[in-house]
């Protein structure tokens, strides 16, 4: 009796029947999709900390800068495809499971903060930690908050 | 070179972390994001005996390039787990988003923390 609900994991949520059922409409062709996103995001990811490097010890901003912004655009992304406009089927799976999931990262994070304290450099880790954090968090509710307000789901759903 | 290998490792990774969450998920009936934490505990773990094993000339670059880079950096994800402790907020389940983000934060690192200690063990 909640099918307005938006979804609650970006990956794939049980409790919404379609995305429930979407392995049975064609598991191939759904998990190509997130693999060929996913290549295009880490190809990304990559690239930046190639460009970007930092010394040992020093604060990781490719890394910051790829999950922070990684944050904002999900934020986006989902209530574009999940309260503003029914996307198509695969729409979900590339670019939010593959492409971004492939771009921001939780194990570079960790182990970052895991070298900056084996480094010696415990503040800066901490920092690291805490800051990528903070920064994720709010960049998920300001993408959200800014596209619901740019799409009016805002008053549609007070309305309603 | 490295990036055909964090392409190839990010085309494993991807799918996996969809079919773990996927799993995991199915198991359990709370709306508490057991699925993401799995993968990246999982995914910080492994990467962490892949840096500790390159820092003591264990494992190569091309491996860390292909497992680390490429497949736990694909695996793991900090937007899936950004916008469900949002969402867990909204939807009022605000004990479960502070859990969530503090937990996933102090095991996830824990986890990097034990790869690299069991690397140095390993190899050294």
């Amino acid at each position: 009796m909640r099918p307005e609900r938006p979804p609650t994991d970006p990956d794939v949520d049980l409790d919404v029947p379609r995305q429930r059922a979407e392995l049975r409409g064609g598991a191939a062709s759904l998990l190509a999709a997130i693999a060929v996103g996913g290549m295009v995001g880490a190809v990304v990811r990559h690239g930046l900390a190639v460009a970007f490097p930092h010394p040992p010890g020093g604060f990781p901003w490719a890394t910051f800068a790829v999950n922070v912004s990684g944050c904002l655009l999900i934020g986006v992304l989902m209530v574009l495809i999940t309260e503003a406009w029914q996307a198509p089927r695969l729409v979900r799976p590339f670019l939010g499971v593959g492409i971004l999931g492939g771009y921001t990262t939780f194990s570079t994070y960790a182990v970052e903060v895991q070298q900056a304290v084996a480094a010696g450099a415990t503040r800066t880790g901490l920092l690291y930690l805490a800051g990528t954090l903070v920064a994720a968090l709010a960049s998920v509710r300001i993408g959200v908050t800014l596209t619901r307000l740019a799409t009016g789901v805002v008053r549609k759903r007070s309305a309603g | 070179m490295s990036v055909i290998l964090v392409a190839l490792g990010a085309a494993l990774g991807a799918p996996l972390r969809y079919l773990v969450d996927r799993a995991v998920q199915a198991h359990h009936g709370s709306s508490f994001p057991w699925g993401t934490l799995t993968v990246n505990m999982a995914g910080s773990f492994i990467l962490g005996v892949l840096i500790g094993g390159a820092a003591v000339g264990a494992v190569p670059g091309s491996l860390v390039a292909l497992l680390g880079t490429g497949l736990c950096g694909a695996l793991t994800t900090y937007s899936t787990f950004g916008y469900e402790t949002v969402r867990l907020y909204e939807d009022g389940a605000r004990r479960h988003a502070l859990l969530n983000a503090g937990v996933s934060v102090v095991a996830g690192l824990g986890a990097a923390f034990v790869g690299v200690t069991l690397a140095g063990a390993l190899w050294s």
